[in-house]
């Protein structure tokens, strides 16, 4: 119960200490210790009526005790006493209204591109998300001293150079908000992957920023994106093997996000988006019905590749454009795009030579798929493909 | 904050400009000295007038040229005094270099301690 309470409430108390003292490091700090206090005292004595405002009070206070402390940040004490004088108890509360939320700042200035990836994607899940260094560390199977590290140094960037803790104004609004999907997504895709609490994180931050932007098409994009993605989760693996979307057992799939995908789909194309994040939605939406619409899937996908000239979403065209009918204009596609060295231009090159009867040639592009392959599931499934032509005879289409 | 933006171009971009394309890049350069919050700059003369100095051991070294033979020469820099990151990036999007296969590098200056405390 607390747990949760702490979940909720970590970015608010973070993003208000940080826009109060204009230091990120001195506001997660007394963050912290405002929750290790909150742990211990409410578990004694019982959660507060207004936690949010209580843990503010608190953090404000640790904030001002250290403050104090260090005497030659008198300025910033000097700061912090004008705008308010702080409750002399931290039993004394804020109300909810006077907490401004700066969860929005605060997301992009840890998303700005000014940090490396690795950075954005520390410092959002542990800002924003609230996770431990040492959770982060671990899903990124890097040591938690180097994950400290990154953190300290994104962290000091940010203040060194000047990143601002603001929503961007209209003119930058649109690529910067891009850039926070993109690592939303990241996150999300790294724990479809295999680490799951990711992606559970990634659903958490998704559904945070269609709350917080909800006239932004692309952060519900987002959102119906990854909970349509979610769904299948445990139909997409069988006994450690990958399973296709056609052969997976759809009674695996989680109906109540499938319907919160599509109820977020839908307000995204009420607000006429039509943004990478709204199209891939409807792909996934599309994908989620049966039989599956293969004409539609195959307009949105004109549409989506158009949009962001990619090679890899161009594949994808032509994998809805063989489903639709022609392996062989599907094949044309797939021969023209410079992806040499992506596993998932071979495995598809490789399905449609199948079906075209080319049984030497798709196994030659099954083989390039393995050399590409390192993840296990994923060998193990183009191995089985393999093993299969051997049994189909040269020529005729399957 | 004070921020230097760094300009960076690429060898030739110039040389294989005519008169009035050189004006208008000119001109470019010289809005942005006017513009709010630029509180210094200057333009390098070409990389040919560089001389290099080292000591090493109590003994000077001059050579002829730049430093280093890179890609990229620097070229000029302002000086911007700004609130934040972002507003210095608008302005490193405007210069030239950006689009002609330069770069532009943006970085604060070390604020002084004292004069920090001073300023608050």
């Amino acid at each position: 119960m607390i747990e949760r309470v702490f979940r909720e409430h970590w970015s608010r108390v973070l993003a208000y200490m940080i826009g109060l003292l204009g230091d990120f490091d001195l506001a997660e700090e007394a963050t912290q210790e405002a929750f290790a206090i909150a742990s211990a005292r409410w578990a004694r004595d019982g959660q507060p009526a207004n936690p949010l405002g209580w843990l503010t009070a608190t953090a404000r206070n640790r904030a001002i005790d250290t403050l104090r402390r260090e005497r030659t940040l008198a300025t910033k004490l000097a700061l912090l006493d004008a705008q308010a004088s702080p409750p002399a108890d931290t039993d004394e509360q804020m109300s909810d209204t006077s907490i401004p939320d700066e969860r929005l700042e605060l997301i992009f200035a840890c998303c700005h591109p000014a940090l490396s990836q690795e950075a954005r994607v520390a410092l959002t899940l542990r800002a924003l998300g609230g996770l431990g260094t040492e959770q982060i560390a671990r899903a990124f199977l890097v040591s938690e001293q180097t994950m400290k590290r990154r953190l300290t140094r994104a962290k000091a960037k940010i203040k060194a150079t000047g990143i601002p803790f603001a929503v961007p104004p209209d003119h930058l609004l649109g690529e910067r908000l891009a850039a926070v999907l993109a690592i939303v997504y990241l996150i999300f895709n790294e724990g479809y992957g295999g680490h799951a609490e990711l992606a559970g994180e990634a659903l958490w931050l998704a559904r945070a920023l269609a709350e917080l932007m909800p006239d932004e098409p692309e952060a519900h994009g987002l959102l119906a994106l990854v909970l349509l993605h979610d769904s299948r989760r445990q139909a997409r693996v069988r006994d450690g093997e990958l399973v296709l979307l056609e052969d997976q057992d759809r009674s695996l799939w989680d109906a109540g996000q499938i319907e919160q995908g599509r109820t977020a789909l839908a307000r995204a194309l009420a607000l006429h988006g039509d943004g990478p994040y709204v199209l891939q939605a409807q792909l996934a939406a599309l994908q989620s019905e049966q039989p599956i619409d293969w004409h539609e899937a195959l307009a949105v996908h004109e549409r989506l590749a158009a949009l962001t000239r990619s090679p890899v979403v161009e594949l994808s065209r032509a994998v809805a454009v063989a489903q639709a009918g022609s392996a062989e204009a599907a094949l044309e596609i797939a021969e023209g795009l410079a992806l040499e060295d992506y596993q998932y231009l071979h495995s598809t090159r490789a399905e449609l030579l199948r079906r075209l009867g080319r049984i030497r040639e798709a196994q030659d592009a099954y083989r390039r798929a393995l050399e590409l392959t390192r993840d296990e599931p994923e060998r193990r499934f183009l191995q089985r493909r393999l093993a299969e032509l051997r049994a189909q005879p040269e020529g005729a289409p399957g | 904050m004070t921020f230097a933006v760094l300009i960076y171009t690429k060898p030739g971009t110039y040389e294989a400009l005519d008169e009035a394309e050189l004006r208008s890049i000119t001109s470019e350069y010289m809005a942005i000295r006017e513009a709010p919050g630029c509180v210094g700059g200057g333009q390098l003369a070409p990389v040919e007038t560089a001389t290099t100095v080292r000591v090493r051991e109590g003994e000077t070294l001059i050579t002829d040229g730049p430093f280093a033979n890179t890609k990229e020469v620097f070229g000029g820099y302002y000086l911007f005094e700004a609130d934040d990151l972002d507003t210095v990036l608008e302005i490193a999007k405007r210069c030239p270099a950006a689009r002609m296969g330069g770069s532009v590098e943006v970085r604060p200056l070390v604020q002084v301690p004292a004069a920090a405390e001073a300023g608050a």
